[in-house]
């Protein structure tokens, strides 16, 4: 066994774990944060994705015991209180999301992408540092008007001056 | 329009948990004491077992139990079962062997189930079952779809020379007569590729044995706890329904791969009780590569006859199916009447008459995945179409246009009575999307960069709805394919809606909502969906086959009539009026002709204290099942246009422009339904363009990662310009037709006919890989060249 500490959405937490556990099974099985997801356990799908000292990283291939005294942000740790962050919210307003799963990932990945290339991201820069995540649900459109008004918002524009989806029933 | 109700684009209620991380997926349940499965699985394609021994591993650290094929047969565990019987044309049944849930005697596909060991840990369950020592004979595998049948290799005995069915439907002499006096044959060979559905949530199972009442409970990525419920307990015998509760909480994406009961699920809930305590297991994604039951694997030659004038007489088609090496739960309905039906298409075609022969192979199951042989059938029907249209040197829009059906409802030779639609007003609005008329400028801009550029129609149609539960049960289906719907309303007229279809990323929590806030006139906050869970909803039938619009939503409409009505009588006690003379809108019950009102919430309260009624002659509470079986199929019908361009030096097809517009009969929620447009031609992409599952010639899948099997990602994909038509369905009170396979129905022959025009070439294999775009694109060059 191993000692590990780490600050996890800015709570400190040290426990004793098996050497073999990953970062994303202590946060799942250890600490109960399960909003962080496993989809392919290569790296491929960033269903995994959380932030390590500031960065993003996919937990599930890296070893909880090698990130000792790391901090760490997951989606749990993402909202500021009841208030959610600018693209939490923009994926609720533009439908980027379907069936949940690659989502708290996706969210992670996209804040991630704001804080390295800005606030003003066309689509196709989107796409393609969208490239490790993966989504079967919704073909990535509206993951990507969700990411790019997400960004704008983070600037501090409003998501209401954006253009809305537009709906063909409209 | 209400700003919550019926058509309009409401955020999701569901959204908040899953953007926050609350969301309750199966592999996020623990239960106290939880041990863990690990499954030891087949590394051969087909061998015999020989012997299995367990003794060292049983006493490794942390084991709690070994359990294989003998222990469930001791048991009386029974094998998992195919649930639609189709016959062959000689009328005899089909041939299925056994499908034990652990191997018995035989191992038949890599990934097939030998034993499972549960431990304390996961860790050591993986341990222990590396050092299960099993004696493998080993046999030669057979593979390959298309010569299946007759292969020295046999997989069951029951099915001695691979054939599990040789089926066919339509008027083979009509069809004939139509050949025989056509002007034209068009003739093609296609393959629809082997695929994964591959939903992110990898498959997961919680069991648990309650021993003091006797209860088990299964929790699982199910998109039918019901029907996984009576599977359970009437097939495989693991208990009587009431002793027997399956939660399906979220569901991390289903596509069809999580209809089916699988081996995993039953064992995790039946080792719950052998080892006394709660069995957990979760697939990676490999296990789900090898074991979830993979998509389409057809072989098909096809023929379409046309006359003088370019008007379709008839079609052939003679496909092979692979079933893999069991039945999984519904496979044997996938190819057939999932398929032959829908090749009609939109199309006037007088005669068709389609052979389907079936075989097992030493590869993993095949069963419903998106679509679910309508892609298949769509693909067939829109190659044919569209290289007929080249063949006679018209133009493919025109074409389509001229052999359309134009009158309904419409009765195809292949069983279906087509009720509504206007195929001609999508293909004039996806024209018009795609800028037809521009395209001719956009190919010679192409080609002075040195790219050729192609566009390709797909004018689809599908069969959703898949009812009434007599004419299924006719057609060989083992259930009825209705849905329930129960509307209890609270005192305080809140309300809570069980139903028995299941939101795995379809958002029912939402649009489901809608229906109830529009009908009862209450705000959208007031209403909660309960699905999922067998002790809270009684019976239903789940979700798949774009069905929980059209039949799901039709139970809640039948069921909120009832409410109304029973709300008129006790308005009609506290209004003091007749009850003829009660009226019910906006939330208001009133009477007819005066001011005098009573709105719904307090119509609920009237009716739970039951002070202004005699409840001798009129029962207190406000709470209404339903049970909806609809009286046909419905037809979602569009038209998708697909742009590509091609780079001839690297053999990359981009996808410039997609175009495309769908009838789905009346929408609920515009959003979403544009969400599972999106969603769905992504995946058609996929097939066409990126993914293919792989087997060797030993039987091994070599493409059982992402690494290996090339998922779609963001930058593969462009964005879409969705458009709609609406013809209300008329079979069912909302006027739904479903949209959730469309895109996968509609996207793979729109990729390849845009494809073949871009390279002058008449067909291509999915997938259209750059290896296989280049290739194709040279043999073009040099074709040109030499001309």
């Amino acid at each position: 066994m191993a000692t590990v500490s780490l600050t996890v959405n800015g709570k400190a937490v040290t426990a004793n774990i098996d050497p073999r556990t990953l970062l994303v099974q202590f946060l799942r099985e250890n600490l109960r944060l399960t909003g962080t997801h496993v989809g392919c356990d290569t790296s491929q799908c960033g269903a995994c994705l959380v932030h390590l000292d500031g960065k993003a990283v996919k937990s599930c291939t890296i070893l909880a015991v090698s990130v000792d005294g790391a901090s760490v942000t997951t989606i749990e740790g993402l909202a500021n209180g009841d208030k959610l962050h600018p693209m939490q919210e923009a994926f609720r307003e533009h439908h980027g999301l379907q069936c949940g799963f690659c989502t708290p990932g996706m969210i992670m990945s996209a804040v991630d992408m704001v804080n390295r290339r800005g606030n003003d991201l066309d689509e196709k820069t989107i796409r393609e540092d969208l490239d490790g995540n993966i989504c079967r649900c919704t073909g990535y459109h509206n993951i990507v008007k969700a990411i790019s008004a997400g960004a704008e918002a983070m600037a501090g524009g409003s998501l209401k001056d954006r253009e809305a989806p537009r709906h063909a029933a409209e | 329009m209400s700003a919550t109700g019926i058509g309009a684009a409401v955020r999701r209620k569901e959204d908040h948990r899953f953007i926050t991380g609350q969301g309750r997926y199966t592999d996020d349940v623990n239960r106290p004491g939880q041990a863990y499965a690990y499954f030891l699985r087949s590394p051969h394609a087909h061998a015999k077992i020989k012997s299995i021994d367990t003794k060292a591993a049983a006493g490794m650290p942390g084991v709690l139990g070994i359990f294989t094929g003998a222990d469930l047969a001791a048991d009386k565990i029974g094998g998992l079962i195919c649930g639609w019987m189709i016959h062959n044309k000689d009328g005899s049944p089909m041939r299925a062997g056994p499908h034990p849930a652990l191997a018995q005697g035989k191992v038949r596909y890599v990934g097939d189930h030998v034993a499972v060991v549960v431990a304390e840990t996961l860790a050591q369950a993986r341990d222990a079952a590396e050092a299960i020592a099993v004696d493998y004979q080993e046999l030669p595998a057979v593979v390959d779809t298309a010569t299946a049948i007759g292969a020295k290799t046999v997989v069951h005995d029951e099915a001695p020379d691979n054939s599990v069915f040789n089926w066919h439907l339509g008027d083979k002499d009509a069809t004939e007569k139509a050949f025989q006096a056509a002007r034209h044959v068009t003739k093609l060979d296609l393959v629809n590729n082997r695929l994964v559905p591959n939903a992110m949530e990898p498959r997961a199972a919680v069991g648990d044995y309650d021993a003091g009442e006797g209860i088990f409970t299964l929790y699982t990525t199910s998109q039918n706890p019901h029907v996984a419920r009576l599977v359970l307990s009437a097939f495989i015998g693991i208990a009587p329904e009431n002793k027997l509760r399956v939660i399906a909480p979220d569901v991390g994406g289903g596509f069809g791969s999580k209809i089916f009961i699988y081996a995993e699920e039953t064992v995790c809930v039946w080792a719950a009780k052998k080892v006394g305590r709660p069995v957990k297991w979760t697939a990676d994604r490999t296990e789900a590569f090898l074991s979830d039951a993979h998509g389409r694997d057809h072989v098909t030659h096809a023929e379409l006859a046309t006359d003088a004038e370019g008007r379709i007489l008839g079609m052939r088609v003679k496909t092979t199916a692979n079933l893999g090496a069991y039945l999984s739960t519904f496979a044997s309905s996938v190819p057939t009447y999932l398929y032959a039906p829908l090749l009609s298409g939109q199309y006037d075609i007088p005669a068709i008459y389609c052979e389907v022969d079936a075989v097992y192979t030493n590869t993993a199951p095949v069963d419903a995945y998106r679509g679910a042989g309508r892609p298949e059938a769509t693909f067939v029907v829109e190659r044919l179409v569209e290289v007929t249209a080249r063949q006679l040197g018209k133009d493919p829009a025109k074409f389509r246009m001229q052999n359309y059906i134009k009158k309904f409802p419409h009765q195809t030779p292949v069983i279906m009575m087509y009720d509504t639609g206007n195929y001609g007003a999508s293909l004039k609005k996806a024209l018009e999307i795609i800028d037809y008329k521009g395209l001719g400028k956009r190919k010679r801009d192409s080609a002075r960069n040195g790219k050729l550029r192609g566009i390709g129609f797909s004018s689809y149609i599908e069969a959703c709805g898949i009812a009434p539960s007599a004419a299924v049960g006719s057609l060989g289906a083992g259930v009825g394919l209705w849905e329930s719907a129960e509307v209890r309303v609270n005192p305080i007229g809140t309300v809570e809606v069980l139903t028995g279809s299941h939101s795995h990323g379809q958002g029912h929590e939402t649009t489901f909502a809608q229906l109830v806030s529009d009908r009862l006139g209450i705000p959208i906050d007031n209403v909660s969906i309960v699905h999922g869970d067998t002790d809270k909803v009684q019976m239903g039938m789940g979700t798949y086959g774009s069905r929980s619009g059209a039949v799901g939503m039709s139970a809640i409409f039948k069921a909120l009539d009832k409410v109304i009505a029973k709300g008129k009588k006790v308005a009609a006690h506290v209004l003091e009026a007749d009850e003829a003379d009660i009226d019910f809108a906006d939330g208001h019950f009133s009477v007819k002709g005066t001011d005098r009102k009573l709105d719904f919430g307090s119509c609920a309260l009237q009716a739970y204290v039951a002070h202004k009624f005699n409840g001798q002659e009129l029962e207190p509470g406000l709470k209404e099942g339903a049970f909806y079986d609809p009286t046909n199929f419905t037809f979602p019908a569009g038209v998708h246009i697909c742009e590509v361009e091609i780079d001839p030096d690297t053999g990359v097809t981009r996808i410039e422009r997609w175009a495309a517009v769908d009838d789905f009969g009346n929408v609920i929620n515009p959003m979403i339904v544009e969400g599972q447009v999106h969603g769905g031609i992504a995946q058609g992409v996929g097939q066409a363009l990126l993914e293919g599952a792989r087997y060797n010639a030993d039987g091994q899948l070599v493409t059982a990662s992402f690494m290996d099997y090339t998922m779609p990602r963001a930058d593969d994909l462009p964005s879409f310009d969705v458009g709609m038509t609406v013809t209300p369905c008329p079979s069912n009170p909302l006027g739904i037709k479903g949209c959730g396979e469309a895109g996968a129905i509609a996207s793979p022959p729109a990729v390849i006919n845009a494809i073949t025009d871009a390279l002058g070439h008449e067909d291509i294999a999915m997938p259209a890989t750059p290896q296989a775009v280049w290739r194709a694109a040279q043999k073009s060059i040099s074709r040109q060249a030499a001309e």
